[in-house]
């Protein structure tokens, strides 16, 4: 298969040294670690074609990459497959101010999107906190978020159009430049589906005109609650806010050591609320907003006066993740969504669990639309301490389940949540969507063993869960 | 009067009885809401499954700008509810009758003038149950903004104008309604109101409508009074005579434009926004700042589809004299290929709605 490969693409394109497919071996979910048998680097989307057309017909698994910086295991190579990586499609195509939309290979880095819009005024909205890394293709697959999610929307609002090439190595085009296209919505499907279905070779983007105005505020509470209450009254005002993101004490505590945002240490969550828009507008419902998260409780709401100090209050919230690896040797994403009303809850139950597994937590997260990122913290190096922690994430997203949310927001389920797959879904929807995988990669060839579990891993789960209730770390499904 | 909970099991097992039953005798079936939509997609025929009964609010809590009902339940209910607390659906999905139902607002996936704006009617769907041609009950998605686990199957059901399966509720996002809304006008040609909407639509202004018909351009302006305000400034427009009815005669299709004598053939075009004017004869209607027009044409079918696909769209043919032939706009062979595997995916029996979007679909 290598030599087939080597007709057309050039030799620094096919990896097959053991020490440069080490390079791949995971996303940033590194717990799990597979080296996969060679590692592809098209140009082309004429090689994707060629390669995947190769791999078709010799039943050979291939998982698509970006960035890797997926948290779920995604692009987690299989064992004997090719993993094909987008990396070299970075090329910006055409950005068209006058419909404003951007035209892009899969490889494009999400931020620098926005930067080469900038110059006509235009964004792209999703803004996952690992911008400045991440793929386009890797945030089509994730349908990922990103901090300005709550008033502009997911990926999946943000895409006019995608080029895909199937297992067979055919060239779709799904959606177009109008606003919706005939027969079925498959660029939703696509949305989402984790490089189960078909691998993303272009995609057409909405771009939008910069906000005029921003202003950014911090309010303190003395309780969880109150903030959640906050967050409940800003809605029920009707206001959406472009940012809306809530701390916990030891998140407040680690951000804070880290970049001296100013946070005020001792209060037990803080929220960050950033509006967007004219300057009326946004100075009227910055005041509103003000009022309502006082009379909800607020010990002090601070408004930025400036460009730097708005900077400064996200700066902490934007180094949450580096400011937790400070404090831990190692910690775990969690990517849960419930319904906003049982935020307190929720996270108070968060609370017990770290008690009963004895690892710490920190919830810096999306509180706007309920979407729960608690890192928990552990040490791979002490014996144990990983599989607590998994075990500890396992219930959380549980929990999460149980209250009328969901085990993933915007991380995908990838490997990671391949068990919590079974408590979220019954047989017969896993079923369903096996057979929509089935419509697509009726070998089952991409991806395999990601995002929806076999009902035989569930059965085994429900049986090991149910009887020890302590779970070992899973194998890995082998094909 | 919505349908008591203690009910539901056993309509559920009626519905499901009579799947097997369709399937076991290969018989299709036509899934119906209020029928106020019944003109649009294909002619086709089965044993009737009437959704109406099916209705009622399941769950709605404002701040969590989530909204969970029945299938059966009407646009007009869930509308008022919620306009009691400040919010509406933001897609304004055309209703062209007081009983127009949920169910078949997602299975046609029709949005209204706000579209370009807000998102549409797939933009705000969470989640659905439905009943599959596979005779299964399933829920998929759920109540809550954000959600990556597993395919995005009720998206995929909005649209599908029920060739997928019964949806049996559905769960949608809403938005806070504007505080304050201005309907704007100027006369020009439709030169220079493409140009002036291609102009607007690049600035950060509270936009909420674009349209243009018989020499006039006309905005709709939301948002708080400053906001919008301070837009109608920047427009430099009059204020419209006709007011806000204007928008909700074009969402509804209540204008006098909408409603010629049956037999004329009514195209719904769904193109980039900056396309220039298109060769096809006949009275049209802009919508959607440029993405959406509407034509009289008496012109053959493929023609049509063929000025459509070469600027970037596609065209339907929404009120025609001949449904029995095809309506949407014929897909490529690998997309059709695609569109039959899917088909067998979620109705191996093809008894839903069978031929409604597609003949052998
Ligand atoms: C520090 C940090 C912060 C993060 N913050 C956020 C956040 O705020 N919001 C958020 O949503 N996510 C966040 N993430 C997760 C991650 O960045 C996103 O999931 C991102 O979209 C992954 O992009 P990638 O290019 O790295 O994809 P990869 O990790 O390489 O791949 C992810 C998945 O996509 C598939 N894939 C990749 N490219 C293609 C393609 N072209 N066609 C088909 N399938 C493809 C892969 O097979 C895999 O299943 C964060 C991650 C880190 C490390």
């Amino acid at each position: 298969m290598i030599e087939k490969f080597l007709k057309f693409l050039p030799a620094n394109s096919v990896i097959t040294a053991e020490e440069a497919l080490r390079v791949y071996e995971c996303d940033a979910l590194s717990a799990y670690r597979q080296i996969p048998a060679c590692v592809v680097l098209p140009d082309t989307v004429e090689q994707i074609q060629e390669i995947l057309q190769i791999c078709h017909a010799a039943d050979v698994p291939v998982v698509a990459r970006g960035a890797g910086t997926g948290l779920s295991g995604g692009a987690l190579p299989v064992t004997d497959g090719v993993v094909l990586s987008l990396a070299r499609l970075t090329r910006i195509l055409e950005i068209d101010p006058e419909l404003r939309i951007a035209r892009v290979e899969p490889g494009v880095r999400n931020l620098s999107v926005s930067e080469v819009a900038k110059q006509y005024g235009l964004f792209y909205a999703p803004d996952p906190s690992s911008q400045v890394a991440c793929t386009i293709g890797g945030n089509i697959a994730e349908n990922s978020g990103g901090v300005h999610c709550l008033k502009y929307g997911l990926t999946v609002h943000n895409v006019m159009a995608l080029k895909v090439v199937t297992m067979e190595g055919d060239l779709i085009k799904l959606g177009g430049e109008a606003l919706d296209s005939a027969g079925l919505d498959m660029l939703a499907l696509m949305t989402g589906s984790e490089g189960m279905l078909a691998i993303v070779v272009e995609a057409t983007l909405k771009l939008l005109p910069l906000p005029v105005h921003q202003k950014i505020m911090l309010a303190a509470f003395d309780t969880v609650e109150e903030a959640g209450n906050g967050v409940a009254a800003i809605i029920a005002a009707g206001i959406i806010p472009a940012g809306l993101e809530m701390m916990d004490n030891p998140g407040i505590r680690a951000c804070e050591d880290f970049v001296h945002a100013g946070y005020p240490r001792e209060a037990a969550a803080i929220l960050l609320c950033e509006l967007d828009g004219i300057p009326e507008e946004v100075e009227a419902e910055s005041q509103e907003i003000a009022d309502l998260l006082r009379d909800a409780g607020a010990t002090e709401v601070r408004m930025a006066r400036d460009k730097a100090e708005g900077e400064r209050f996200w700066a902490g919230r934007k180094a949450a993740f580096p400011a937790v690896g400070r404090i831990a040797a190692d910690y775990y994403c969690m990517d849960g969504t419930i319904p906003r009303k049982h935020i307190a809850s929720v996270l108070q139950r968060i609370r017990e669990l770290s008690a009963e597994y004895k690892l710490g937590v920190v919830n810096v997260f999306h509180a706007g639309d309920g979407n729960l990122h608690p890192l928990i913290l552990y040490d791979v190096a002490v014996p144990g301490e990983l599989e607590r922690a998994e075990e500890f994430g396992g219930r959380i997203l549980e929990t999460c389940v149980e209250v009328g949310g969901t085990i993933t927001g915007e991380h995908g389920v990838g490997i990671e949540k391949i068990n919590q797959m079974c408590v979220q879904f019954n047989s017969a929807e896993l079923t369903q969507f096996h057979a929509v995988k089935n419509a697509f990669d009726p070998k089952g060839l991409l991806n395999p063993g990601k995002a929806v579990p076999t009902l035989r891993r569930c059965a085994e789960y429900g049986a090991m869960h149910v009887h020890s209730g302590k779970l070992s770390f899973p194998e890995l499904e082998r094909f | 009067m919505a349908i008591p909970s203690k009910d539901i099991p056993e309509f559920h097992a009626r519905l499901k009885d009579k799947v097997a039953e369709a399937r076991a005798r290969g018989q299709p079936l036509l899934i119906q809401g209020s029928n106020s939509k019944s003109f649009y997609g294909r002619h086709c025929e089965g044993e009737s499954v009437d959704m109406t009964a099916y209705r009622g609010i399941i769950n709605y809590d404002p701040t969590e700008l989530v909204i969970t009902a029945n299938a059966g339940t009407s646009v007009k209910e869930l509308e008022e509810v919620l306009a009691r607390e400040g919010q509406m659906l933001p897609f304004e999905p055309p209703c062209f009758s007081e009983t127009t139902t949920l169910g078949g607002m997602i299975a046609t996936g029709l949005s209204g003038p706000r579209r370009p704006y807000t998102g549409s009617v797939r933009d705000y769907i969470l989640g659905t149950r439905c009943l599959t041609g596979r005779g299964e009950i399933l829920k998929f998605g759920g109540e809550v903004i954000k959600n990556v686990a597993g395919y995005d199957v009720s998206r995929l059901m909005t649209g599908a104008m029920g060739t997928l399966g019964i949806i049996l509720e559905a769960s949608l996002k809403v938005l806070p309604l504007p505080k304050f809304e201005l309907a704007l006008c100027k006369a020009m040609t439709v030169t220079e109101a493409m140009y002036v909407m291609g102009e607007i639509a690049r600035k950060s202004l509270c936009i909420s409508g674009a349209a243009y018909q018989n020499g006039l351009v006309r905005f709709r302006l939301s948002g708080k009074q400053v906001a919008v305000e301070k837009a109608w400034k920047a427009l430099g427009l009059h204020e419209d005579p006709d007011g806000l009815d204007y928008w909700q005669g074009l969402r509804n299709h209540t204008l006098d434009f909408f409603n010629r004598e049956n037999g004329s053939n009514l195209w719904r075009l769904s193109v980039p926004a900056n396309t220039a004017s298109m060769e096809i004869q006949g009275d049209s209607l802009i919508d959607w700042g440029g993405a959406q027009r509407w034509y009289y044409s008496e012109q053959p079918a493929e023609d049509i589809w063929q000025i459509a696909e070469s600027a970037g769209g596609h065209a339907t043919l929404f009120r025609g004299s001949n449904n029995a032939k095809e309506v949407f706009q014929p897909l490529s062979t690998v997309m059709h290929k695609l569109h039959q595997q899917l088909k067998q995916a979620f109705d191996p029996d093809r008894i839903m709605n069978r031929g409604r979007m597609y003949p052998d679909f």
